[in-house]
């Protein structure tokens, strides 16, 4: 039910945008990027109606601004001193002012009218055919299938963008910062209904092309509903400050067919069982330490860095730290539970027991540490 | 529309040039309780905060001209967006219109000098000591808070101590507007000269009065706002933690509450200075003037009610979205009025364009652009695809850029020559008028772009689909800062050897301090009261 189907798609870019677009191509001459000018295309009907909605409401804008300014400028042109122009001194108009009260307020409930239906639209998260919790995790994307077809899958979706790129050692990627490791994996044409929270702070889930944006707010649930109508990867950001590494918590969401889906759900889930690692198998320090590195490369490195040098003093150092040459229960005490009221996660629950030992041992034998292994099973033990 | 005058009204002696008994040097600045000395202090610690703010939004600019990590780090990153916004607001914005209202409240409305003098020194000296805790803040273990001028919970309790410092600031700079608010109204409700009835004060006057009254009835709540998160972090309460039964969402209520009607605080005085400037450069009264205070009245008033337009992508109720977006709808309809106004003022007057008068027109078209970005952004569905991205950076900069500062541009120009007795150079004011413009537009207009195709604001990289526009945006930014330079440059000229002004060098203007006091103004404005038919 596109809302404002009465009326017209209006030319997406202004002439004024073309004159802008000469002039930067003289000032960048070279292979310049595509300029964005709009919203981003619309990956759902809902997206769909939001465009045609600011469409509206800026030609409504557009019109009376040049109205306005015609007046003022007009007036600049023809009232000039310079000319010889006598000031009149009128100084008020009743019926004039009532006019310019009254015609405002209802060009308003023009506007106010196919916006409230869509208001309306958007806030219907019943009767969905998929529901999807995501938490908002200091900086990544946790996902919890939670009812529909593929029940019970969980997927932690963090930045896969290498740090070289970002700090100009290699050469940028096409979706640089907007790639993850796991992308959220959804049915086109079914209704998503999507659960947000956060584990830490404020964050906000977002993605442009399905008009859906919802803040993930620590301690409590909030809702909100898409559904794709095409296939292909959308991608957003996290849109609420929620510290260091704001700008690096991409959102991705890979719209298949319902037939790929059910595959997709499948494998995943065989592929879930197969991974699980068993908390009681004994491993090697070599093994270990080599699982661990790639751990700590997806959730440590932000803040530790690469060096284990941290970024002190928000951000400690793990060479030579005192917990990572410590005793060994206050060190997984430390990745299990965080640090309150510090950006130190609570890893307890994105980790498994084989990857907090793994990470643990890593950080323990690296940068001049040599602090000994842990094994899944003494992480296990310390699980509260 | 400015009360009529009449001609021999200004019997009383003047004794320009002199300053209170007794202390000279430092010391006249330190125990000054002179309206104008401590207006020209407000205005001199603006600039110097605006110096600061700008070199801080150059950095930031710098950072983001290109992709991937150059100059700060992420976490330097957001430290400086945070300290760019408090800088700019609490440091340049608001005490550059105190130093307005120091100046020319008591001159306009035939007043010797403020009400409370030595509040009125008080309220100026807490702001170094709080814009110095502010900024001491970066040398802090753990540097600056990094959570935007919102200071959000609870990502304010993982901040270091410098987030301690920024709270104890913002309650230093709460207190002196409180008090600068207490003054200006006992002020402008106690001191007018005979016949200076409410209706025939200046609009500049009718807009600070209803300001002071706003700044009054928010700052505590600030107040309110930043001790809750002074004691989430050190005393142990959960105000804002879910996890002993607080709401991080509660946080911002009461912040919006707050900001909300602080827009105004910062953009109503701006409308007095333009309620000023178009008038005498039209030669002609104000169109509507009774109208003009009713509609600033209105403003006030519904400011109140649209806090959560800030807050649609929260997650509130359907019922609550509606109510906010048709209160927010609202806003427009009286600030049409004013627009109109201004524009009918203009219409068949006699028209020159010095200075002021072109900063006067900067603002109307460009705050009128940014009022309309605002009626966008009230509507609900096509605010939660912008919310929190470049498009309403675009939208607050072009309201309190090209709205406040370009009317506080307008009124320094417009007052300088009263002020300091002298004249500033035209044409360089002009340059500076035009440079600004276009490196303005050229920072700010391309962010609506940015913010439609989807860049999130208070990132320090980005997606390489914004690179163009945001390098446009940086060269804007980089130009800009060294337009104000100039602007430095032209009032010190001014000062030390601009041409001496005459009594009323603008022939439209007609309120007291132009049409009974000689210029530059006499230390003490008024000793006997004009009088005003």
């Amino acid at each position: 039910m596109p809302i404002l189907s009465a009326t017209a798609r209006f030319p997406r870019a202004p002439s004024i945008a073309a004159c802008a677009a000469v002039v930067l191509g003289l000032t960048f001459s070279g292979p310049a990027p595509a300029l964005e000018w709009n919203l981003q295309p619309a990956g759902s009907e809902l997206a769909a109606d939001i465009h045609d909605l600011h469409e509206y409401v800026m030609f409504l804008c557009a019109a009376i601004f040049v109205g306005v300014f015609g007046f003022m400028f007009w007036s600049v042109y023809a009232h000039r001193k310079s000319k010889g122009h006598q000031a009149e001194q009128f100084h008020e108009n009743t019926t004039v002012e009532m006019l310019w009260t009254v015609i405002p307020a209802l060009i308003l409930i023009l506007i106010a009218w196919p916006a409230t239906r869509l208001v309306v639209a958007q806030k219907d998260t019943a009767a969905a055919d998929l529901t999807i919790k995501v938490t908002g995790i200091q900086w990544k994307w946790a996902y919890d299938y939670l009812k529909g077809e593929g029940e019970g899958i969980r997927l932690i979706s963090t930045l896969s963008t290498p740090r070289e790129q970002i700090e100009g050692h290699a050469p940028k990627g096409e979706h640089y910062l907007l790639e993850v490791d796991n992308e959220l994996v959804v049915p086109v044409n079914k209704k998503i209904r999507m659960i947000t929270t956060a584990a830490d702070v404020v964050h906000s889930w977002w993605v442009p092309a399905f008009g859906v944006k919802q803040d993930a707010i620590p301690g409590f649930l909030r809702d909100t509903w898409f559904r794709a109508d095409k296939t292909g990867v959308f991608r957003g950001q996290c849109a609420e400050l929620c510290g260091k590494e704001h700008g690096f918590m991409p959102v991705v969401v890979r719209v298949v067919s319902q037939e790929d889906y059910s595959k997709w759900v499948g494998d995943k889930k065989q592929a879930l069982l197969a991974q699980a690692d068993d908390p009681n198998k004994k491993w090697s320090r070599g093994d270990l330490k080599a699982r661990g590195e790639k751990v700590y490369a997806a959730s440590c490195v932000a803040c530790h860095q690469a060096s284990g040098k941290g970024m002190p003093p928000a951000f400690p150092p793990l060479g030579g730290s005192k917990i990572a040459t410590g005793a060994k229960p206050a060190h997984i005490d430390m990745v299990l539970n965080g640090k309150p009221n510090t950006a130190m996660a609570a890893f307890g629950k994105q980790l498994s027991d084989t990857e907090i030992a793994a990470v643990i041992t890593y950080e323990r034998n690296s940068w001049g540490n040599h602090a000994g292994e842990v094994q899944p099973a003494e992480v296990k033990a310390r699980r509260r | 529309m400015s009360a009529v005058v009449d001609g021999h009204g200004h019997g009383h002696s003047h004794d320009h040039g002199e300053h209170p008994g007794g202390y000279g040097g430092i010391m006249r600045w330190i125990t000054t309780t002179n309206h104008k000395d401590i207006g020209t202090m407000y205005l001199w610690f603006s600039f110097l905060m605006f110096g600061i703010g700008g070199i801080i939004a150059v950095v930031i600019r710098a950072e983001l001209f290109s992709p991937g990590l150059q100059f700060v780090n992420p976490d330097l990153f957001n430290q400086l967006t945070t300290m760019h916004g408090l800088i700019m607001i609490f440091g340049a914005i608001m005490p550059a219109f105190v130093g307005f209202a120091n100046w020319q409240i008591p001159m306009m409305i035939g007043a010797p000098d403020m009400a409370f003098a030595r509040l009125n020194n008080w309220s100026f000296w807490l702001l170094p000591f709080a814009a110095t805790l502010l900024i001491l803040s970066f040398l802090m273990p753990g540097g600056a808070p990094g959570v935007g001028w919102t200071m959000y919970a609870p990502l304010t309790v993982q901040m270091g101590m410098g987030m301690d410092f920024t709270i104890f600031a913002v309650h230093l700079l709460g207190m002196s507007s409180i008090l600068g608010a207490i003054n200006i109204i006992t002020t402008v409700l106690n001191m007018r000269a005979p016949g200076m009835t409410l209706l025939r004060m200046p609009l500049f006057v009718w807009t600070w009065l209803i300001t002071a009254y706003l700044l009054l009835a928010v700052m505590p709540v600030l107040a309110g706002a930043v001790t809750m998160t002074l004691t989430d972090r050190h005393f142990g309460t959960t105000f804002f933690n879910a996890a002993g039964g607080g709401d991080p969402v509660l946080y911002q209520h009461i912040f919006w509450f707050f900001g909300h009607p602080e827009v105004y605080v910062v953009a109503m005085p701006a409308f007095g200075v333009i309620s000023q400037v178009i008038p005498a450069f039209s030669r002609k009264p104000i169109f509507g003037y009774a109208s003009m205070v009713y509609a600033t009245s209105a403003i006030a008033i519904i400011s109140f009610i649209v806090w959560a337009h800030h807050m649609y992508t929260t997650g509130m109720p359907v019922t609550g979205q509606l109510f906010f977006m048709y209160a927010t709808m609202l806003v427009a309809v009286p600030t049409g009025v004013k627009v109109f106004n201004w524009v009918a003022t203009m219409w068949k007057g006699s028209l020159s364009f010095e200075t002021p008068m072109l900063f006067a027109l900067g603002f109307l078209f460009m705050f009128t652009l940014g009022g309309f970005t605002g009626l966008v952004l009230s509507i609900v569905p096509v605010d939660i695809q912008l919310q929190d991205t470049y498009y309403v950076v675009a939208h607050f900069h072009y309201v309190m850029v090209a709205g406040a500062l370009f009317s506080a541009f307008a009124g320094i120009y417009f007052w300088l020559p009263k002020w300091t007795g002298r004249m500033y150079d035209e044409t360089l004011g002009k340059i500076h008028f035009w440079l600004t413009l276009v490196f303005f537009n050229m920072i700010f207009f391309v962010q609506h772009f940015l913010g439609l195709a989807g860049m999130p604001r208070r990132i320090p990289d980005y997606p390489l689909m914004f690179e163009t526009w945001n390098k446009v945006s940086s060269l804007g930014a980089f130009g800009m800062g060294l337009a104000q330079l100039l602007f430095l440059y032209i009032v010190v000229k001014c000062i030390r050897s601009g041409a001496p002004a005459p009594q009323k060098p603008w022939e439209g203007a007609d309120s007291l301090e132009w049409t009974h006091l000689p210029t530059p103004a006499p230390y003490h404005s008024f000793e006997t009261p004009p009088v005003l038919k």
